[in-house]
């Protein structure tokens, strides 16, 4: 089979496909790369994250080019992108929401994951990759956001890396080691500016994992069945190909929206302020997307305990594939994880919600019930159910269920087949 | 044929028919000049930002500089040769026949008032910094410049006379805003 | 699909209003709103309210705040000619040097110059200001939360200390200042510039002109941003529409 797609070109693409088969990957993988037919627009995300890190990465090399990782001029070399640099201010917006939009995209791709079971067998080192790409991610962007040297970069920085003076002993030798000094200041600029530079190449290489691992077994579905047969399937080319570019068109809309017309509407005005060592800013709140970790960490009372939970609440998906053993894997058919499952999703909102607000009065308890039933819904929740749910009837195949959608004319909800 | 490969033929044909759909082909037109304009403006950051654009003219005053002596002042971030020539080293300049030089050009072209010779001091071979400004500098054989990289030799009136260099010291532009200050850039 | 796109929806209207919430968190008071030309995604600057502007900075506010991240050369965006730039530039003194005997000397700031600082250093600046340091203006509309309203506002929210407040030495009450006291006294009033173009120099007038100088100050490259997101979003929707065509004829063959 290879040597006949190699064969088929001839001339200077058939001459190198021999000796590297670039063109047999690129056809295996991106044109008759067998995927289910029935996918729906959440499966857009995975190629969404792909094309925002590609963008992340060549805005971020085009920035490093202007920017100055020096206390005394970073602050200033921001300002000149946004004012001298031609198109500088469009260069650091789109880096700046591009951060934002990213959140957005990993995090509906993993809510996505969660609701249509793709984590299960045989698919759980797919998902704890994405996990680790979750990880990075996050590293890197906290660490970016210090490095315009605004009040909420130099506070952020300052509350965030205080978080590992709380283990016992150790914590202050982490701590100064990690600031390379006494407070955060040069050197500690200049190491996460070099990290920030760098983790984004470590992300690469785990998205390319990610896929090689996503390719052995493709893409899981909305029924959450195996493929059966070849009718289950169609040509990534051009079906999905196309369905990538319409869903791209669509994002890039609300991303340009967010651009041109609102690009400080995610960030804070305090990163306008020049960093001042001497004076906290009277509220300061971490980028929207840590606040549901940052709601966590203050629902505890104790230092200590509270930093370890804020860890668990990432470290728990890589435990997700045991903790939730149920043989079905999408959430249509599971008529009760699918209830808990929109509760969990109100439940990040509202941990991201309070995380917001100042840490007094009702905020606390609403948090600490929020967090409580985010580690119930993995740690409880989960393992009930994969014992004791009962799932609704499964269509017979892929191929099935969209037949049987389109005479209903409505989506494979489970109703569907409830009959 | 098994059942795939008639289904990958079919898709064949469906890309095929695709290639000469007019809606295909002026969506992808679309797409690509988007990408060009998106790309073409972010590789633009790159360019002169408006700051260093800006410092690109500069004023000197000249009256402080004896006859004989010279003077290097940074423009666009590269030393220019001032230098207020002598009588002698006007005529050196100006007496050798344009033909014989290796790149072509007479001394009255290449000043405004022949007392002052405006030049870069960057040697066109290879951008180092010819010798020759500072009091007991190597000079050259012909009393002008001498490259200490590859051994280039320029005259008093800035043009190459020797060595590897394959044009004379450029001249920047500059203008007279009085007798003693000159504009450059 | 529908269903649970239209989740998607809320959860992201959700989204959205928490976070105005929260950054609305850090004010209590309505501000006075106003109807700034700049605002709305066809947005302008008014060119005559920004030069008025300027001229209220310049000969009010730039005695003790600075606008350090503005060029001279930037005055054409508010519509001067490089002529009038070099002479309005040659009004500042700047220090320079070392010179070739190794002094510092001053010279008349060029347009490349930014703008000079009215203070040498922040300690030299509190001492003159009663221990407090006036912040430089530069960002100061994107550094506040409310923006252009919230610096119209504190211009106009100066009000006598309330009965039973405990005011400290040398400060002001400001209904829209965290705190309400406030160490910078009520700067503008009635006529206290005379504006060129003949427009009336109230109180209100010089406030709103101020400000939009001030938010030209932060955003220069507004008019830009704004109209080229006109034109991205424009060619972006019709690029979408277009493939949604692709789509659903691709798609068909499947049938």
């Amino acid at each position: 089979m290879k040597e006949n797609t190699s064969e088929q070109n001839k001339g200077l693409t058939g001459w190198i496909d021999k000796r590297l088969p670039v063109f047999t990957f690129i056809n295996h993988n991106l044109r008759d790369y067998p995927t289910p037919k029935n996918l729906n627009y959440f499966w857009n995300f995975g190629s969404l994250a792909g094309i925002t890190l590609v963008i992340m990465i060549v805005t971020g090399i085009l920035l490093a080019m202007q920017y100055t990782a020096d206390t005394e001029l970073a602050f200033d070399s921001v300002e000149r992108i946004m004012r001298d640099v031609n198109n500088g201010w469009l260069l650091r917006y789109i880096h700046m929401n591009g951060a934002s939009m990213f959140f957005i995209i990993v995090f509906i791709h993993i809510f996505r994951g969660l609701y249509y079971g793709s984590y299960k067998y045989p698919r759980e080192i797919l998902w704890m990759l994405g996990v680790v790409i979750l990880l990075l991610m996050m590293a890197t962007a906290f660490m970016g956001y210090v490095l315009p040297w605004g009040q909420m970069s130099f506070w952020g920085a300052t509350v965030i890396t205080n978080l590992f003076s709380a283990f016992p002993v150790v914590g202050d030798y982490i701590v100064t080691f990690l600031w390379g000094g006494f407070s955060v200041d040069n050197p500690t600029l200049t190491r996460f500016f070099v990290l920030h530079y760098l983790l984004p190449f470590g992300i690469v290489g785990v998205v390319a994992l990610h896929l090689v691992a996503l390719h052995q077994f493709g893409s899981n579905n909305p029924t959450g069945l195996d493929v059966k047969s070849e009718g289950d399937t169609i040509p990534f080319h051009p079906y999905y190909t196309v369905k990538d570019y319409l869903g791209l068109g669509v994002y890039l809309i609300v991303f340009a929206g967010l651009v041109f017309f609102a690009p400080n509407f995610l960030g804070h005005p305090d990163n306008y302020i020049p960093a001042n060592p001497l004076q906290t800013p009277a509220h300061i709140v971490p980028e929207w997307y840590f606040l549901p970790f940052y709601a966590i960490l203050r629902a505890v009372p104790d230092k200590l305990l509270g930093v370890l939970l804020m860890f668990a609440a990432v470290m728990v998906l890589f435990f997700l594939p045991w903790l939730d053993k149920h043989k079905v894997r999408s959430a249509n058919f599971r008529p009760y994880y699918r209830q808990f499952y929109w509760l969990f999703i109100l439940d990040c909102l509202v941990l991201g919600w309070v995380g917001a607000m100042p840490a007094e009065g009702v905020y606390v308890l609403i948090s600490r019930v929020a967090t409580a039933y985010y580690f119930g819904f993995f740690l409880i929740i989960m393992p009930f159910l994969s014992r004791f749910e009962k799932t609704t009837d499964l269509p017979s195949s892929i191929s099935a269920a969209v037949i049987s959608e389109k005479f209903d004319n409505k989506e494979p909800s489970s109703e569907s087949y409830v009959k | 044929m098994s059942e795939k490969d008639l289904k990958n033929k079919k898709s064949d044909v469906a890309v095929d028919e695709d290639k000469r759909d007019f809606l295909f082909v002026t969506t992808a037109g679309l797409a690509v000049a988007g990408s060009a304009l998106t790309v073409f403006s972010l590789i633009d950051t790159m360019n002169p930002a408006k700051d260093v654009l800006a410092l690109s003219t500069t004023e000197v005053d000249l009256s402080p500089v004896e006859e004989g002596q010279s003077l290097t002042v940074m423009w666009r971030g590269k030393p220019i040769f001032i230098r207020h020539r002598t009588d002698s080293e006007i005529s050196d300049a100006s007496n050798v026949s344009v033909d014989e030089l290796p790149h072509m050009a007479s001394d009255e072209s290449r000043v405004k008032n022949p007392k002052w010779l405006v030049v870069v001091g960057v040697c066109t071979h290879l951008g180092c910094v010819p010798l020759g400004q500072k009091i007991g500098d190597n000079k050259g054989e012909y009393g002008g410049w001498f490259c200490p990289c590859h051994g280039s030799h320029y005259d008093t009136s800035g043009r190459v006379r020797k060595g590897p260099a394959p044009l004379n010291l450029e001249i920047p532009p500059y203008e007279f805003v009085t007798d003693d200050i000159i504009k450059i850039g | 699909m529908l269903s649970s796109l239209r989740k998607v929806a809320f959860l992201l209207l959700f989204l959205i209003t928490i976070d105005s919430g929260a950054n609305a968190a850090s004010s209590n008071v309505e501000l006075i709103k106003q109807n700034w030309p700049f605002n709305g995604i066809f947005g302008r600057f008014d060119k005559a309210s920004l030069q008025r502007g300027f001229k209220v900075y310049s000969e009010v506010c730039a005695a003790c705040h600075g606008i350090r991240h503005i060029s001279y050369r930037d005055l054409e965006g508010i519509g001067y000619s490089p002529d009038e730039i070099k002479v309005i530039a040659a009004e500042y003194e700047i220090t320079d040097g070392p010179n070739d005997e190794g002094d510092m000397f001053t010279r008349e700031a060029k347009m490349s110059d930014k703008f000079v600082e009215p203070y040498e250093n922040e300690t030299i600046a509190r001492l003159s200001n009663n221990g407090s340091y006036p912040p430089d203006l530069s960002l100061i509309v994107k550094a506040r939360a409310g923006g252009a309203d919230y610096i119209y506002s504190l211009l106009n929210g100066y009000k006598d200390f309330p009965e039973n407040f405990e005011a400290s030495e040398g400060m002001y009450y400001n209904e829209f200042y965290p705190g309400y006291q406030i160490a910078m006294p009520s700067p503008i009033m009635d006529e206290i510039v005379e504006f060129d173009d003949g427009t009336e120099a109230t109180h209100l007038q010089i406030a709103r002109d101020v400000t939009s100088f001030l938010a030209w100050t932060a955003e220069p490259e507004l008019e830009v941003r704004k109209s080229l997101g006109v034109k991205t979003i424009f060619f972006l929707v019709l690029l979408t529409i277009m493939l949604l065509g692709v789509k659903r004829k691709v798609w068909k063959h499947l049938e």
